[in-house]
């Protein structure tokens, strides 16, 4: 019993004679960090995802700070954190349109032809090493094994029915899955844009048809039907300009493949 | 001369990164720059020195008398983390970019193995004079930063050099380690302490 009260006496006054010594060189050595600056950092979310294109949190805080990035800088805090920075730092808040990733491909394990039966490693970046890059007849389309998945921070995809999709409340733009996907099938699209176009591939009508029933074959009737020219084929494969987009759907009714799809 | 001896030992023939294998995580982590070790090996220094002394004090002035000397691993490494604390603070304010450089290396001098096995080496070796400890620790650490400087000298120059793909990086550096570590070999049994 006395030893125990010895021991916690000793390391109990050490512990509290070091402390008053260490808070006296607090006191003495203090660095004076802008107060915006910690409360930058307060406000960020804290994940260190590195959507930002920075190294973290802090990183991105300070880019901020010195005015070397725009205040939407950070994907996951949205619009609310975009005006909270703005509110630190006194300066207008930049807003530019909340993204969110796209896979685009609507060939789902209905709609294409698989050359094989694939078993093995449930992932894309293994699949893909196969001959003809997967066992879609489909060289370009989504193989829903589910690499993005796997690097989403955020929960945001799924696979449905054989692919990949987003959920766009979810997604936060941070693009990791963009790079995670050996089909580069992935793009940040406006997120208020809801016509999207489902189709990738690029392999001439005719390999197409053979291998989707819902991949684009460049028919044009979309670029015709749309009364604002938002929509224009390249080579064989329809795109779309979303920022003269309204959304009006013509273009999904005409499409003959349904490829063109409207989400949200 | 006997301060010579003791020195030169713990700088040289037991060099504490080359020949005992302690402060090996730092040897790897903070070597990849010349300035960034010499301010890292300045910092153990700083940090040995000062533990060391305090250390004596402590283990002989209240541990010993009161019968305690099983606690003096866990006081031991509350003066380091004290002391890492304080130089860290320092740096802080006086060399923000050293500071920016060393990262996570700064505080983890607190659990650096260099640290506490010459303060362990110390009482088993030293606990009759403060002031030979003091040097066995200085010693330590100069022996540490010595080792930490030559290394990142050497890292600097591979990153020029035509390593096979195979050892880039960590690889050859774990190499280099081995061969200067044989190179300190030399130095055994110059002096017995």
């Amino acid at each position: 019993m006395n030893a125990v009260v010895q021991v916690m006496l000793v390391l109990g006054g050490l512990g509290l004679f070091f402390g008053v010594l260490l808070s006296f060189a607090g006191m003495k050595l203090k660095t004076n960090t802008d107060p915006k600056l910690e409360s930058l950092k307060d406000i960020l979310p804290g994940v260190n995802c590195g959507g930002c294109g920075l190294a973290g949190c802090s990183a991105f805080a300070e880019e901020v700070f010195h005015g070397k990035a725009e205040t939407d800088g950070c994907p996951v805090g949205g619009a609310e954190l975009n005006y909270k920075i703005a509110d630190i730092m006194g300066i207008h808040a930049s807003v530019s349109t909340r993204k969110t990733a796209y896979i685009k491909c609507v060939g789902s394990d209905k709609e294409s032809l698989f050359l094989f039966k694939y078993h093995g490693v449930e992932d894309c970046r293994a699949a893909v090493r196969l001959v003809g890059g997967g066992s879609k007849g489909c060289a370009y389309g989504c193989l829903g094994g589910g690499s993005c998945i796997k690097v989403c921070m955020f929960d945001a995809i799924s696979v449905v029915d054989g692919i990949a999709v987003v959920d766009n409340e979810k997604c936060t733009a941070c693009t990791v899955c963009v790079k995670a996907c050996p089909k580069n099938l992935i793009e940040m699209v406006p997120y208020d844009k809801k016509i999207r176009i489902g189709c990738n591939a690029r392999d001439g009508a005719k390999s197409i048809r053979a291998n989707c029933k819902v991949g684009c074959i460049g028919c044009k009737l979309c670029e015709k039907s749309c009364e604002y020219g938002v929509i224009q084929t390249e080579g064989q494969l329809a795109r779309i300009f979303y920022e003269k987009c309204n959304g009006c759907g013509v273009c999904v009714e005409k499409c003959p493949r349904k490829c063109i799809v409207s989400v949200l | 001369m006997e301060v010579v001896l003791v020195f030169v030992s713990a700088a040289l023939v037991n060099n504490f990164v080359l020949s005992r294998s302690l402060g090996i995580c730092p040897f790897i982590g903070v070597s990849k720059r010349l300035d960034t070790s010499l301010g890292m090996g300045l910092a153990v220094t700083l940090v040995m020195a000062f533990a060391s002394a305090i250390t004596h004090i402590v283990y002989n002035g209240i541990l010993v008398p009161l019968g305690l000397e099983f606690l003096h691993i866990i006081a031991f490494v509350l003066i380091t983390a004290c002391l890492v604390q304080v130089v860290e603070m320092y740096l802080k304010k006086n060399a923000p970019n050293l500071y920016k450089a060393l990262g996570i290396f700064l505080p983890l001098i607190t659990t650096n193995c260099a640290v506490l096995g010459a303060l362990l080496l110390n009482i088993e070796l030293f606990s009759g004079s403060i002031v030979l400890a003091m040097v066995h620790a200085v010693g330590a650490a100069a022996g540490f930063t010595l080792a930490l400087v030559l290394f990142s000298g050497i890292r600097e120059r591979l990153n020029y050099s035509p390593v096979p793909k195979l050892f880039e990086g960590v690889p050859i550096a774990m190499i280099v380690a081995g061969l200067m570590s044989i190179a300190f070999l030399g130095f055994t049994g110059m002096i017995n302490l």
